[in-house]
């Protein structure tokens, strides 16, 4: 039971994290796809999204190669003094953005480019610079665009599982997961406690989404009404 | 147009050319009132103001507002560094403020130091437009005619040395219209500063322009004063049903029996209906071509109020198979029309009507003028 529980906290703090990141992440990305018109701007969108086509295994397998000690992101963070990402929290956390940000990025990327240009063009008229309108229009205007990234990230994170496998391995405390949790408890037969792990994660995830869902449903309803 | 360089404010030579639109114009614009673009869509008068503006940078060319340069070959002065006011057409207001912070989202970027609504230069503007009781609404719940009001405004708030407005009436009905078009005329009584507004409504143009600059396929086709461009036989303005001229007059007397008002102007006097506008008062009152016919003698046994004399200057074909357009000079008062300074009207009558009067250029005629509209 002590395990469930701690395998639940580390889920939250690893998930809170990386939905912390990919928002700092994310956005100038997002941004970006959203307004520049330059050539390879469709080979970046197609990076973004590539953790939505690729098996998580095998984005997991790349970056235990590059984040271990022959890798060049392994050597980095050696010379640094940091050690070796892979089966550290850390570790989970890097794999954790990259396979999330497609899912981050692209509802801010759609909400950035719902604004259209003429609010963008009113306050260049009323003497506000380019600064100063990406914090006064772009973010508050895409607002209902922040929600959904924010709980697709949250979302996805609690429920990876291959990637954290095979960069995390199943070290209690700090890289298992409950979807890893859950896995060691079918593996052993452990029925009663695999069913108390997946209710409260099914009935946790239906909560988060219910308040979010409403809370965004308002904005942005709100927002098509003033648009 | 060439205006006379001590005058011209506002120095533009552009040329922009993308896909089927080619735009190429050399205007100097002055200092003062109000500048109509007109137009049909597709004309470039949009882009023109885009230009100024620096929403849009044309391809090629120089444009200058009050000695300091805009763009030239090496510059571009980003929007948000030219001191313009904008109206846009329509959704003018940023969604998700409230009008007052709509404001003030101006109002601060312009003053360093703490400068509110309440200040007396702000106070101005907002009662100019009949803003205050908007002041705490959201955009969303404000009427068409409301928006662009607070548009307006909130442009004024941003000291502009310039006020740029793009067909600020067109997504209006015909009610928001008439809401809104009394503070527009107070605008060009009451403000120092150029507006540059964008228009293809003759209405709009015949009620607010001091100077006309009339585009076509990116080009400028004809400008100058308002009453010289709107007199022109052979401008494309003529094309138009609504076709006329705009007479400034001054009200002299009332006759309250018949609420009908006298109004004066060089070269004659005419009987307007009375709509409570004070003795001595300046109105424009517009005369479509359409309205106007010509007779030889003074009818004492017509129903139409004003008869005035006048003189045929000019007699040019309409665009409209056996119409004519003349040009007619009233001379109702003698000395004015000698120092130059004449009220000139545009009749357009049938080519079957000419012939049978034996009009011809110089000949003294009645212009019988059916229906006008003041203007203020």
């Amino acid at each position: 039971m002590d395990e469930n529980l701690a395998a639940i906290a580390l889920t939250l703090r690893l998930a809170t994290t990386v939905t912390l990141l990919l928002l700092l992440i994310g956005t100038p990305i997002a941004w970006w796809l959203a307004r520049t018109r330059v050539w390879f701007r469709g080979a970046v969108a197609a990076v973004v999204a590539l953790p939505l086509v690729l098996p998580p295994t095998v984005l997991g397998f790349y970056l235990l190669l590059l984040m271990g000690p022959n890798g060049p992101v392994g050597a980095l963070t050696e010379s640094l003094g940091l050690g070796l990402l892979p089966f550290t929290f850390w570790g989970l956390v890097v794999a954790s953005c990259l396979y999330s940000l497609p899912f981050v990025v692209q509802p801010l990327q759609n909400a950035f480019e719902a604004i259209g240009e003429r609010p963008f063009e009113i306050a260049a008229t009323l003497r506000a610079g380019p600064w100063d309108r990406f914090f006064t229009i772009a973010l508050p205007l895409a607002k209902p665009g922040f929600v959904t990234a924010a709980i697709l990230g949250f979302a996805h994170t609690v429920g990876e599982f291959g990637v954290v496998l095979m960069v995390g391995g199943n070290i209690p405390g700090a890289t298992r997961v409950v979807s890893v949790q859950l896995y060691d408890h079918v593996e052993a037969l452990d029925y009663a406690q695999a069913h108390w792990l997946s209710a409260s994660l099914v009935l946790f995830s239906f909560l988060v989404l219910v308040v979010l869902y409403t809370f965004n449903r308002r904005a942005s309803s709100s927002f098509r009404l003033r648009g | 147009m060439v205006m006379n360089s001590q005058s011209a404010t506002i120095d533009m030579r552009l040329k922009h050319a993308y896909g089927d639109f080619d735009l190429d114009v050399d205007l100097r614009l002055p200092a003062t009132g109000v500048t109509v673009l007109f137009g049909p869509s597709g004309s470039g008068k949009t882009s023109l103001l885009r230009f100024l503006a620096g929403l849009a940078r044309a391809q090629q060319g120089r444009l200058q507002v009050t000695g300091a340069v805009w763009q030239d070959e090496t510059n571009f002065i980003p929007t948000h560094l030219r001191p313009i006011g904008y109206v846009f057409q329509e959704a003018s207001l940023l969604p998700h403020l409230s009008v007052e912070a709509n404001l003030l989202y101006a109002l601060k970027r312009v003053t360093k130091d703490g400068a509110t609504l309440q200040d007396e230069e702000s106070e101005q503007v907002l009662s100019l437009l009949g803003i205050k009781p908007l002041l705490k609404r959201q955009p969303e719940q404000l009427s068409g005619g409301e928006r662009q009001r607070v548009a307006i405004a909130r442009a004024l708030l941003s000291q502009p040395e310039v006020l740029l407005m793009d067909e600020p009436l067109a997504s209006l009905d015909q009610q928001r219209k008439r809401e809104i078009i009394p503070y527009l005329e107070k605008l060009r009584t009451e403000l120092a500063i150029p507006i540059i507004y964008v228009t293809h409504s003759l209405a709009e143009l015949s009620r607010l322009a001091d100077t006309v600059v009339v585009l076509e396929a990116g080009r400028v086709v004809t400008s100058g004063p308002t009453s010289e461009v709107l007199t022109h036989l052979d401008s494309p303005l003529q094309l138009n049903d609504e076709a006329g001229v705009v007479i400034e007059a001054s009200v002299i007397s009332h006759e309250e029996r018949w609420h009908l008002l006298r109004a004066g102007f060089v070269g004659g006097e005419m009987w307007l209906a009375d709509e409570g506008i004070a003795i001595g008062e300046a109105i424009r009152v517009r005369v479509m071509a359409r309205d106007v016919s010509i007779t030889l003698s003074q009818h004492e046994d017509s129903s139409i109020l004003n008869t005035l004399p006048a003189r045929i200057l000019e007699i040019a074909e309409a665009a409209v198979p056996g119409a004519l357009l003349v040009k007619l000079v009233l001379i109702g008062s003698g000395e004015a029309v000698e120092n130059g300074n004449s009220t000139v009207l545009v009749s357009r009558i049938t080519q079957r009507s000419a012939e049978h009067l034996k009009l011809v250029e110089g000949m003294s005629v009645w212009a019988q003028i059916k229906s006008m509209a003041v203007l203020r």
